[in-house]
């Protein structure tokens, strides 16, 4: 088994337009800004965007808004230190947004990648994000019933990984990208180093190969704080 | 009373105050902004452990500017640093952590606290983008919710009201408000007063509280340091 891939472009190249596409990250911390910045060459259109945020500065999720790849974005907080991608777009009527709790937008992935189409959680209720979603009491607390998410891809960075797809992440860039893995078709994840299968512990794996299909290795990732500081922009 | 600007706490006397109430241990989110601050204050003698949404237990302040590492940030966006006994963990466990009710406070900030607990901080309804984060998620399910804030609003409005006018982030969830005049608990859908500051009557506070405020025994001073 070999799921190593040579390139970023050649990871992303199969992404139709009007693909739902998860992307890891949250913020820059995360983010798989190489695999983003592969898929923005290619181009895709009107594809659907899962990530905690919009996008910050003009590179990344950023940068695919201000190209006009996203008809879309279902994210938990759509603001960040530098928001215009976004809200220009937002604006001008040129992208659709669903806004959704983050606990709850994660556990809709959740659900999606463990085969459960909705739950029940106290997260909303009584607020304008629980209009026309179903209410059930249990045990005399009010719930609003989710939906789980799902996605045709998965963009996601983790740390090491190996041939059979199995990764480990570094520090608070875990947060979204292991329930990403789970919940799409197709999760293509990028990887500061590929090592050989054995290398990492079974101790240490936080996603096992089973739910990742590509792996691409980015030695010296870059860090979306920095091209923002630098006001970088892409392409 | 002099002008309520000579006499109100800044943000970093609410924050010691709100601090004072954390207990040795607590598992305990803070909010993006003014409510970070409450970790600058914590008593001498107690550790309480620090959640982040983004998948850490344990982090500590900022690192010195340099020592940034872009993989360990906050809900923020803010670069952290770890302390000893740290955990790193998914999305989905760090909500399960929130939605379990295994925190044992969270603080926020607030637009409105109504007098039966409902919480508005999240959007202010006036056609700004919508961005909700983790607020709805902390106030429904954390063991404690509290807030911090101005007692009135920048021209003077009561943020602690009847109802909130403002679009909800949760119902019933918050039960003490920390706010520049006075510490306040949500209490049978009444707002309690704790304490006040010695330099502002009981009488002008209720004029600047869109709710009844009842007593329940002896009102405490609200002092604090001069920070």
């Amino acid at each position: 088994m070999d799921k190593t891939i040579a390139t970023p472009a050649a990871a992303v190249a199969d992404i139709p337009d009007g693909a739902v596409v998860m992307i890891g990250g949250f913020g820059g911390s995360g983010a798989p800004i190489e695999l983003i910045h592969a898929l923005i060459d290619r181009a895709p259109k009107n594809l659907t965007v899962i990530n905690n945020n919009a996008g910050n500065g003009h590179v990344g999720i950023a940068a695919m808004i201000e190209q006009g790849l996203v008809a879309k974005m279902i994210c938990s907080f759509p603001r960040s230190s530098d928001p215009v991608a976004f809200t220009e777009a937002y604006k001008a009527g040129r992208i659709e947004l669903e806004v959704v709790p983050q606990g709850t937008l994660a556990e809709r992935i959740r659900a999606a990648g463990a085969g459960i189409p909705a739950f029940y959680t106290a997260t909303s209720y009584g607020t304008d994000l629980a209009e026309g979603k179903p209410v059930e009491e249990f045990d005399g607390k009010h719930y609003v019933r989710e939906r789980w998410l799902r996605a045709d891809v998965a963009l996601i960075k983790a740390h090491h990984g190996d041939p059979m797809g199995n990764l480990t992440y570094r520090m608070a860039g875990r947060n979204f990208n292991p329930v990403m893995a789970m919940a799409a078709d197709r999760t293509i994840a990028q990887v500061s180093r590929i090592v050989a299968p054995g290398d990492i512990d079974p101790e240490h794996i936080v996603s096992p190969g089973i739910f990742v299909d590509a792996v691409v290795e980015v030695p010296n990732p870059v860090q979306e704080e920095i091209l923002i500081r630098e006001g970088a922009t892409y392409p | 009373m002099s002008s309520l600007d000579d006499i109100k706490l800044t943000n970093a006397q609410i924050a010691w105050r709100a601090a004072q109430d954390i207990e040795d241990g607590a598992y305990v989110n803070l909010g993006i902004g003014f409510p970070e601050m409450v970790a600058q204050y914590t008593v001498e003698g107690r550790t309480p452990i620090f959640h982040t949404e983004n998948g850490v237990l344990g982090f500590g302040p900022a690192p010195a500017p340099g020592d940034e590492d872009w993989d360990l940030i906050n809900a923020g966006k803010k670069a952290i640093t770890l302390k000893p006994g740290a955990a790193f963990f998914h999305h989905a466990d760090s909500f399960a952590m929130v939605r379990g009710g295994h925190l044992d406070v969270a603080i926020l900030g607030a637009f409105q606290v109504a007098q039966n607990g409902d919480l508005a901080n999240w959007s202010t309804g006036k056609g700004a983008i919508p961005a909700v984060g983790g607020a709805m998620d902390l106030v429904q399910s954390a063991k404690r919710v509290a807030v911090v804030t101005d007692h009135v609003t920048k021209t003077g409005e009561p943020k602690l009201v009847d109802s909130c006018t403002m679009p909800l982030t949760g119902v019933q969830c918050v039960t003490r408000v920390y706010t520049s005049l006075a510490v306040v608990d949500i209490a049978e859908g009444h707002f309690v007063l704790r304490e006040k500051l010695p330099a502002i009557s009981f009488d002008e506070l209720q004029d600047l509280t869109g709710a009844e405020l009842k007593t329940e025994g002896p009102v405490a001073d609200l002092t604090v340091p001069e920070t």
